[in-house]
């Protein structure tokens, strides 16, 4: 599921969760990723990603299409040592 | 997921919240530097800088149910997010057959959408039911 991996960067992988990704986007890794804000639907899948993280000793890269098969809260917040 | 890059989440596991969750935090602390991921989820804070209180409940499909998000002040309840996927759980479970209404937790009452139920859902469930 999450491995252990080299430090990459956060980044849309330009498809929805568990869905062939557009062959220009597959081919282009480096184009550049359109930043606009997007409407999110619920009944809808949710755009897949990958990204860094920490878990419990190691660094790793998540991507949200392995948790297929699962229930999964994903869960933004402002930053790290703030107060709520 | 917040913008911290994962180092800081390390810091921060090690040093603040291992002493409030005995060995750390035992799910994935992700990074979204520059709030990519916020973007594509409407809850990065472009003035801020920083993502909003964003929670989204993602089925085994891939599915977003249901999300919720916050300004940052105000914390979540993390049982009312427990709560709602039990409730999502167990419509998949008889594959809508039932429905939750208002109030509901695991082993209250559920109802069963269906021709005899339509104008009869006050005999079913009463409004003291939504505040137990």
């Amino acid at each position: 599921m999450a491995e252990e991996q080299p430090v990459g960067c956060a980044r849309p992988t330009g498809g929805p969760v568990g869905e062939a990704v557009p062959e220009t986007a597959a081919n282009e890794p480096s184009a550049p990723i359109k930043e606009e804000m997007q409407m999110i639907h619920v009944g809808e899948k949710a755009p897949d990603f990958v990204a860094p993280g920490y878990q419990q000793g190691k660094f790793i890269n998540v991507k949200l299409s392995d948790y297929l098969g699962k229930w999964v809260l994903l869960c933004f917040y402002p930053g790290d040592f703030t107060f709520v | 997921m917040s913008i911290d890059s994962m180092f800081v989440h390390k810091m921060w596991d090690d040093h603040e919240l291992a002493k409030m969750v005995d060995g750390g935090v035992p799910f994935p602390m992700l990074s979204d530097a520059g709030g990519k991921v916020g973007k594509l989820f409407g809850v990065y804070n472009e003035g801020a800088g920083v993502e909003n209180r964003g929670r989204f409940i993602i089925d085994p499909d891939g599915v977003i149910q249901g999300y919720e998000v916050l300004t940052p002040p105000v914390g979540r309840n993390v049982m009312e997010s427990l709560r709602q996927v039990q409730a999502f759980q167990l419509v998949r479970k008889t594959k809508g057959a039932e429905a939750t209404p208002s109030g509901w937790r695991p082993g209250k009452l559920t109802l069963k959408p269906g021709p005899e139920l339509v104008g009869n859902v006050w005999k079913a469930w009463k409004t003291d039911m939504a505040f137990e």
